[in-house]
């Protein structure tokens, strides 16, 4: 069965309404803006797929990408670390009117979380938030005399990832620090979608190099030339 | 007012602990600013939250990758034998006790190694980012902050106003006027700026001050 997609509307075609959707990337850095453009435009077409939750570092920035989402009026939820940016009007207006629901998560802790949701890890003990208003709620226990907090897994429908490279069979490298949170998340999803700036046949990618191997990637689509979401913001702020 | 230092130069003089051969993260902000007052022969690793040991400083103008960004997303560049990784193996690092050094900025450090840094309470966006987790597992926090508010107010202090970043996290506290370390839930003294004395840095200061046996001149050069 091919996991490869002829265009990024088909590849991100099985999304629907109320999904909980990962987005790959650090700021602009990893950013999958195809794939999310894509969805953007099927939305705005369609009517669908709306009340997302979305789970990503941040919570856009300018107006495009995950800013862009939220601007269309697609996502009910953020799941993030640190929804700030250079320009995070798109996120801060509809936060501010009550228009999005955020879930507030520690850096360390989001990664961690999506780690244990691939792993099939439930539940695991992090002393980061201890005696903090993040814990509220959260069981906490003690390990050879220090506090820890149990924090649960975290697993979504789907997964949005933008790879460098991806050969036919799903196994895939990222562009420097363009990784982060994609690696995490491919094996966090339900289905993982990939754009790829370049698709490869089997055998392309030296065994040694994967970082993501293909039994997390369902879906994969070239993007020869991608756009780089930070790159977009200084062309557009110029 | 009293002469007190400069941020450049409270950066100055965290940097100058810094030991050879340390594994570092820098806060966003102004502890980037530690990186540049590195002591000549030695060699510091920095560690950024989104996946990179060993980057190195920020390319000219027009030549950015922004693929290669830290975790303030200014774009940087790496230096031979820098390795890139994905965030759970970067928070390991964080968590695992394997950095020897992060340095973060303050709105209000208590004497029992509390930091309030990440929310100035109802009303803003929350945003925390990896300094939750930066607080927790390297060997050395340090904070390097102004003595006191824009107000005048102490930010040492002995319990913290604001919602907390970490619980007894904090070592050592680098301030416009002081080097602080936390032993024992309390203020100990290091070094103040020779021109004040015990009792007027006390007088800045929201908690008690333990004075050992001896309490270094904080001299800083002009930079």
């Amino acid at each position: 069965m091919s996991k490869i997609s002829p265009s990024v509307e088909d590849a991100v075609s099985g999304i629907q309404d109320g999904m909980v959707v990962m987005i790959g990337g650090f700021g602009g850095a990893g950013a999958p803006i195809e794939l999310i453009h894509a969805l953007i435009d099927r939305y705005k077409a369609t009517g669908s797929p709306g009340s997302l939750t979305v789970v990503n570092n941040n919570a856009g920035n300018g107006a495009v990408g995950i800013a862009a989402m939220i601007y269309a009026g697609m996502v009910a939820k953020m799941v993030c670390s640190f929804p700030r940016s250079s320009d995070p009007k798109a996120f801060t207006e509809k936060y501010l009117a009550g228009e999005i629901e955020l879930e507030l998560v520690p850096q360390g802790t989001l990664a961690e979380r999506i780690r244990a949701g691939g792993a099939g890890i439930p539940a695991f003990y992090t002393p980061t938030s201890y005696g903090t208003q993040v814990a509220e709620g959260k069981p906490v226990a003690e390990f050879e005399g220090r506090h820890y907090v149990q924090e649960r897994w975290l697993k979504a429908d789907v997964a949005l990832i933008k790879a460098e490279v991806a050969d036919s069979k799903g196994n895939l490298t990222y562009h420097k620090a363009a990784r982060n949170f994609s690696p995490l998340m491919a094996t966090a999803a339900k289905t993982t979608i990939v754009q790829a700036r370049q698709l490869v046949d089997p055998g392309g990618i030296d065994p040694e190099h994967v970082i993501t191997p293909g039994i997390f990637v369902d879906r994969i689509v070239e993007v020869s030339d991608p756009k780089q979401e930070e790159a977009l913001l200084r062309e557009e702020t110029k | 007012m009293t002469a007190k230092l400069t941020n450049a130069q409270i950066a100055w003089r965290a940097a100058q602990d810094i030991p050879d051969g340390a594994y570092v993260n820098l806060g966003i902000g102004f502890p980037e600013m530690v990186a540049k007052f590195k002591p000549d022969g030695r060699e510091v690793i920095y560690h950024t939250e989104n996946g990179i040991l060993d980057f190195g400083e920020a390319p000219p103008a027009g030549e950015e990758d922004w693929d290669l960004i830290n975790a303030g997303k200014k774009a940087v560049t790496l230096n031979p034998g820098a390795a890139f990784f994905h965030h759970a193996d970067s928070f390991a690092m964080v968590r695992g006790g394997h950095l020897d050094v992060a340095i973060l900025g303050a709105y209000e450090v208590a004497e029992t190694g509390d930091l309030a840094n990440w929310s100035t309470g109802p009303g803003s966006v929350p945003a925390v980012g990896g300094a939750m987790d930066l607080v927790h597992g390297a060997k050395r926090v340090a904070v390097i902050t102004d003595h006191v508010t824009k107000k005048g107010e102490p930010k040492l202090v002995k319990s913290c106003s604001l919602p907390l970043t970490g619980v007894g996290c904090v070592t050592t506290v680098y301030t416009s006027l002081a080097v602080i370390d936390i032993v024992d839930r309390r203020f100990l003294l290091r070094e103040k700026l020779p021109s004040m004395s015990v009792e007027e840095l006390q007088a800045v200061t929201g908690a008690e001050l333990v004075v050992g046996d001896t309490v270094a001149d904080l001299i800083v050069p002009e930079v």
